[in-house]
């Protein structure tokens, strides 16, 4: 299905070996992501899908081997050098801010794209000209709030506004856009604890879009979702990968696994047995026999 | 009982966020209002809130002053506790450093002051004036807050916080044994304020009437709440929070947790400095033994009863630790008691503390309009 020696390469794991104490979590795997496919993880439990992500993400370094993205050494590097790099993710068990409301848990992301710190958010002395379309707009019918809105809208005729407040309005923005694209604009002001289930999922999804990735990990974002809610999120998936990011695809379920990715890498105890395109993979023996076993008919 | 009263706060907080936004900002203008009048406070009816009205009560602007710098410290600590969730038990740290930075570089009689005299050969009168006092004070607990944050900030939770209650004390215990620079267990006298070195005919800053004192306190207060107010609603404010609610998540998206910590603590420190810097001009006189491990205890306390990651909360919080033991007297010996129990009860009925923090809604629809039409909801 695919030709890997045409494409670039944008993710490589190159032998790969972690070991905690005397448990080998992975053990020599190596695989390459192409840029703009669908690579499907897949493995019984226990098998080391997770501890790659985390590998990959900086949140654990391999004992021996690296990760090369966009050709450049990931491992060593902390968790949010390897995100401005270009490397997001979601996680297995959801991990969101739960007192943060939908939008500011989306807004952590884009925050990683601009450049205000504590002191320019603080005195707000960095500034610059805007379009008159953009100036703070009078619209209060209240004399006193109206009053107000005319000092800010002339402050910011003479001087310009602050990058903080232009920032904050595009990353409010962004994660509006994000926050409709995954189907749960109309939650944007709910704490993120408040949110069902599967919204949760979405957030985390929007969130980790908000940091403009290359390369987005899903860990198993369709665990605990009915088949309607499934199809909606292959769907979703699609959509993300025509905006031209890559996707890697950790997910238990069969069925998503076969329909939305282009090849798929086989995990087991932390070695990789197996690597190819759906129909190769499901037809592999070896897989057969160490994962899919019986469920590979049911599916 | 417990959800009445729940109920209750909650009515009250609903109502105040549905007024018209005009309503809210002559309703907060008029808050300031009092709070500038309070020290004067005579309407008859309301004079059993004063603590000079029961006998042996202390003076009502005094007291006043205290609570002003008790809210000051507790919303330094809100950003190190409640925003960025690094407990801290060594706050009284930063509080003495500030105390200590007006101390030795202001008052004539402080070691630091006499050596630098003999060194450059000036007059006996001469020290460090009051003003340059307070870049230094914020200077040095700042650059002391990331002395303590750098190394111990990589441990979490329940370690730090055995640090930091190590390292207040730690402070203590050197100014105290450091006589050749810090003056040691005497202290230090004549510690300056706004007018110089305490005098009977400082006309504004004197010793008898502190209502100025208030005053500047209360303006300092209101200048810091605006600022980490805005903190609080912008990145650096929204990345503490996601260290807090989880560190690990943030980290993976492009947050860097020590940095923010590293910062939270600078600026906690910061205003628990600045704090300690009015409470030691203002005082005249200190020494080592004011500032024990108890009054960490103390603004933790204030922190946590008030509404962790709440500023409204914690000033509310440390209003009453301040002033309710002032104003009932009688009961001051039982004071740790009577604190012990109101901590039990607050846990118990309402363990957010007693205005629990709360995200604020964003106003989105100019930016829901701004959002490029094709962008389809993915859900129907």
């Amino acid at each position: 299905m695919s030709q890997p020696t045409e494409r670039e390469v944008l993710l490589d794991v190159d032998h790969v070996t972690l070991r905690f104490g005397g448990v080998v979590a992975l053990d020599d795997v190596s695989f390459s992501l192409y840029k703009g496919e669908i690579l499907g993880l897949i493995g019984p439990n226990g098998a080391g899908k997770t501890t790659c992500f985390n590998v990959m993400t900086g949140v654990y370094k391999p004992t021996s081997g690296a990760v090369q993205f966009d050709q450049k050494r990931i491992t060593g590097r902390r968790p949010h050098e390897i995100n401005r790099m270009g490397v997001a993710r979601t996680f297995q068990n959801i991990r969101l801010f739960p007192e943060m409301s939908a939008i500011e848990n989306v807004m952590v992301g884009t925050d990683s794209q601009h450049k205000t710190s504590v002191l320019g958010a603080l005195f707000r002395l960095y500034r610059k000209r805007v379009k008159p379309e953009e100036l703070p707009q009078v619209t209060s019918s209240n004399g006193l709030v109206r009053a107000v809105q005319q000092i800010r809208r002339t402050s910011a005729q003479i001087f310009g506004l602050s990058r903080h407040t232009l920032e904050e309005r595009a990353g409010e923005r962004k994660s509006l856009e994000l926050l409709r694209f995954v189907g749960i604009e109309h939650r944007a002001n709910d704490l993120a604890r408040n949110l069902p289930y599967g919204d949760q999922r979405r957030l985390e999804i929007a969130r980790a879009l908000a940091t403009e990735p290359k390369l987005l990990c899903l860990d198993e974002p369709a665990a605990g979702f009915n088949p309607a809610e499934k199809e909606e999120l292959m769907g979703l998936i699609r959509k993300i990968r025509e905006q031209g990011q890559t996707i890697l695809l950790i997910e238990h379920d069969m069925r998503l696994v076969m329909g939305v990715t282009d090849r798929i890498v086989v995990l087991e105890f932390g070695k990789k047995i197996a690597e190819g395109s759906p129909a190769e993979v499901r037809d592999n023996p070896k897989v057969i026999a160490a994962y899919l076993g019986e469920t590979a008919d049911a599916s | 009982m417990s959800t009445d009263v729940r109920g209750f706060f909650a009515g009250v907080g609903e109502r105040w966020r549905g007024l018209p936004k005009w309503q809210r900002m002559s309703g907060f203008a008029a808050f300031i209002a009092v709070l500038y009048y309070l020290p004067l406070l005579g309407i008859p009816g309301l004079m059993w809130l004063r603590t000079d009205s029961i006998e042996g009560g202390n003076n009502w602007a005094g007291v006043l002053f205290t609570c002003a710098i008790y809210v000051l410290i507790a919303i330094g600590l809100n950003v190190v506790i409640g925003l960025a969730g690094l407990l801290d038990l060594g706050y009284v740290g930063f509080f003495a450093l500030g105390a200590y930075s007006v101390a030795l570089f202001g008052s004539t009689q402080s070691p630091v002051v006499k050596a630098l005299q003999e060194k450059f050969d000036l007059s006996q009168e001469w020290a460090v004036a009051w003003a340059i006092c307070i870049p230094i004070a914020l200077a040095i607990t700042m650059i002391s807050g990331v002395i303590l944050g750098w190394p111990t900030l990589r441990l979490r939770g329940d370690y730090l916080a055995i640090v930091t209650l190590g390292f207040g004390e730690i402070i203590r215990i050197v100014i105290r044994n450091g006589k050749e620079w810090s003056g040691g267990p005497s202290g230090v006298a004549a510690i300056p304020g706004p007018q110089g070195p305490p005098a009977p005919d400082n006309k504004i800053f004197g010793l008898l009437d502190i209502k100025p004192w208030y005053w500047l306190a209360l303006s300092i207060v209101l200048v810091v709440v605006f600022l980490v107010r805005r903190l609080e609603n912008s990145r650096v404010g929204r990345a503490w929070l996601a260290v807090r609610e989880d560190e690990d998540a943030a980290a993976v998206m492009g947050v860097y947790p020590f940095k923010f910590k590293l910062w939270a603590f600078a600026i906690g420190a910061a205003l628990g400095g600045l704090s300690g810097f009015l409470y030691a001009s203002r005082g005249g006189f200190i020494e080592p033994n004011q500032f024990n491990a108890q009054l960490s205890i103390l603004f933790v306390a204030m922190v946590v009863v008030g509404g962790s990651g709440n500023m409204a909360g914690v000033a509310l919080g440390a209003f009453l630790l301040a002033y309710l033991p002032e104003r009932f007297r009688d009961f001051a010996e039982w004071r740790f008691l009577v604190f012990g129990l109101a901590l039990v009860i607050v846990m118990l009925l309402r363990p957010q503390g007693l205005i629990p923090s709360r995200r604020r809604a964003r106003e989105l629809k100019d930016r829901q309009e701004e959002v490029a039409p094709h962008v389809a909801a993915n859900r129907t």
